[in-house]
């Protein structure tokens, strides 16, 4: 199958996905780095102070892109695992292992950026929010899989396994989101609650965005780098490894 | 087809009577792990009677959790469980069975425990059917859903650790209205959405659950 | 009835083996035989379904059986290293119990002419985990006189047996075999069976 001139299916197998990666990398990080600073200089100093949270709410800028990107990569996991379990692909298994650890990472980031604004907001710590708790829950599902990935010898009974958890955490985030916003409205006012959000001025709401497409740069190159680990270990009785380690590659 | 659920709930059912140790220490974990909490908090009773519903509900989902190590183990160890895997009969159909011979053994005591507990903590009396009604949805979804991640961890490292790290986070939704049912009971709110939506979840494990189990045992005997 | 074409396997790093090709006929006994760790148990666990070849396939009756699960695994009888017994209940307890899972109903005069037809007296009331090891292998062993499955999977059967019972095992296997039925099985004894012996040996380095 040729889809303008290439052929896609031929950066299927672990072999041939590797080289590709490793020339991706570079261009990956100059764009996040280019986008997070055009993202940053446009949150830190030309969005307006907004009246009623002062300078603090800026955290936000960082706070909301990783909240979005630690779900939209769970999905993006959960839909690899899927693809890895059902067609056996080993570079689908290998992927979804790689996506994991950046997604718990930006789910800490949303999870603490979380902390740091609700201290001058409400003088605490942690809230129990109905968003940050939803953010704890889902890193616990990403901690879930990284660990039974982790205690199972046989990479290929790790990664089905995982597989399973991470489709299984996948159908029920929307039932604990909900039950959680439930949970939520029921114990306390809308009093404290992030959706009580500055109403988004343009340059907020753009800042917003280019932070998320640098997050999204970052989470590329990033996994990118660690599937070519990933593919060199569990390929490494394979030819082309060795070869690849005999040039010193 | 269902004379095979009907075998096997009656086997497990059976084992379980001539192992009696098993079905009687999930039970006094959870008395105990009840009683922990006036020890740590204090005996004032207002605050017991309000902490009183999320304590019996977090200790019976512990307790649950607890048990799910009898779930598949033995049958694993003895190669039972390999056998089950090679009958005609549909493996989902087969893990609903010990699932529900399992409930009656570590969920259903639990249930006939509760307003014992809930009395301890001086709770409304009017509160303590909806505890068990709560408890009596909410504990079949939680050996459902257990049973999964049971069933994944089969035979690895820590197992028993790394089940309560996969599943407690998907018992979650079953412990916010399971609890909240009892305290809308409470404030009379009427627990009739809580319990509906406790439903709901138990309807959508006994559809799902058995058949990810399924798919969960076939990975783990490869 | 059951062929196999380019069968390979890959446990963990280890690539077991490659390029198996045997095909078995009715009333034929296959031998595998290997050091231990070239994959005699991954092999029977493949011809049973439970593991999923790296290559290859495997027909029963000229259908590949991974889609024909349920009808393969009608005929099919596999004995693992782990005997299939639970140690609370009784032998014929055992024994009705693996037969209602398998979908067959079975009496307990039936099973208890299968206990005894493997050499068991005056111990079926007991729970089998006070039986011994030999014991326990029979009980195991009296599954398949009550088994009308048509292709016999046995791993290591003659373990912890004696003589006697040896040779009772070795009667019942003939008679399956002039039946028409298949057996494939490892063992590191060696087997007195006047029927087409077929041998595979795993293990074997390929030039």
């Amino acid at each position: 199958m040729t889809l303008v001139g290439i052929n896609w299916f031929k950066y299927s197998s672990p072999a041939s996905f590797y080289p590709l990666a490793g020339r991706l990398v570079p261009w990956f990080f100059i764009l996040a780095v280019a986008l997070a600073l055009v993202g940053l200089y446009l949150g830190l100093f030309v969005a307006p102070t907004d009246y009623k949270q002062g300078e603090a709410y800026r955290i936000m800028f960082i706070h909301v892109p990783a909240a979005w990107m630690s779900m939209f990569i769970y999905v993006v996991m959960a839909i690899y695992a899927a693809l890895g379990l059902v067609f056996n692909t080993r570079l689908s298994a290998m992927m979804a292992s790689a996506l994991a650890p950046t997604g718990a990472l930006f789910t800490l980031l949303a999870l603490w950026t979380g902390a740091l604004w609700g201290k001058p907001m409400w003088g605490a710590w942690w809230v129990w929010d109905a968003r940050l708790t939803s953010e704890l829950i889902l890193l616990f599902l990403y901690i879930g899989f990284m660990s039974l990935e982790a205690a199972i010898d046989d990479a290929r009974r790790a990664s089905r396994a995982s597989a399973l958890v991470a489709i299984v955490g996948a159908v029920n985030v929307p039932i604990i989101y909900f039950s959680v916003q439930w949970w939520n409205t029921l114990h306390q006012g809308a009093s404290i609650s992030f959706s009580n959000a500055p109403s988004m001025a343009a340059t907020m709401l753009t800042a917003m965005l280019v932070m998320t497409f640098a997050f999204w740069m970052y989470t590329i190159a990033v996994v990118l780098m660690r599937v070519r680990c990933i593919i060199l270990e569990r390929e490494r009785h394979s030819d082309w490894v060795a070869e690849q380690m005999a040039a010193g590659r | 087809m269902w004379a095979v659920l009907r075998c096997l709930f009656m086997r497990d059912l059976l084992l379980a009577v001539r192992r009696m140790a098993d079905v009687l220490t999930t039970l006094f974990f959870f008395v105990i792990v009840v009683s922990l909490f006036p020890l740590g908090v204090g005996p004032e009773a207002e605050t017991l009677r309000t902490i009183a519903p999320g304590v019996v509900w977090v200790a019976a989902l512990l307790a649950s959790m607890l048990a799910l190590g009898h779930l598949f183990d033995s049958d694993f160890r003895d190669g039972t469980l390999e056998q089950m895997l090679l009958t005609p009969q549909p493996l989902s159909l087969l893990v609903l069975g010990k699932v529900m011979a399992h409930w009656v053994v570590t969920g259903l005591p639990l249930v006939l425990m509760a307003p014992l507990l809930g009395l301890q903590f001086d709770m409304a009396p009017a509160a303590l059917p909806i505890l068990v009604i709560s408890l009596l949805l909410g504990t079949p979804a939680i050996s459902l859903i257990g049973a999964v991640g049971a069933a994944l961890t089969l035979g690895v490292r820590g197992g028993s650790v790394l089940v309560s790290l996969l599943v407690l986070p998907l018992y979650i939704p079953v412990l916010i209205f399971g609890a909240g049912a009892v305290e809308a009971g409470i404030s009379g709110l009427g627990a009739g959405a809580h319990l509906s939506l406790l439903g709901a979840i138990l309807v959508l494990a006994l559809c799902f659950a058995p058949l990810a189990a399924a798919t969960a045992l076939r990975i783990s005997l490869e | 009835m059951l062929r196999v074409s380019g069968l390979a396997a890959v446990r963990g790093d280890r690539r077991l083996f490659a390029g198996l090709e045997f095909s078995l006929q009715q009333g034929a006994l296959l031998y595998v035989r290997g050091p231990n760790g070239s994959g005699k148990t991954t092999l029977l666990r493949m011809l049973c379904g439970l593991v999923a070849p790296a290559a290859g396939e495997i027909c029963w009756r000229g259908e590949a059986i991974r889609g024909r699960c349920e009808t393969y695994l009608q005929q099919l009888f596999y004995l693992g290293h782990l005997g299939a017994l639970k140690d609370e209940l009784t032998g014929i307890e055992n024994l009705r119990i693996s037969a209602s899972l398998a979908g067959r109903e079975v009496s307990e005069e039936q099973a208890l002419e299968a206990l005894q037809g493997m050499g068991l007296v005056a111990c079926e009331d007991l729970p089998v985990k006070f039986l011994s090891q030999g014991q326990k292998r029979r009980v195991a062993l009296a599954r398949l006189l009550l088994s009308d499955a048509a292709l016999w999977i046995l791993d290591e059967p003659f373990t912890a047996l004696d003589q006697l019972a040896i040779e009772r095992l070795q009667t019942v296997m003939a008679a399956h075999l002039a039946r028409g039925g298949i057996v494939v099985l490892t063992t590191h004894q060696e087997v007195a069976i006047t029927a087409a012996v077929m041998q595979v040996t795993l293990g074997i380095r390929r030039a």
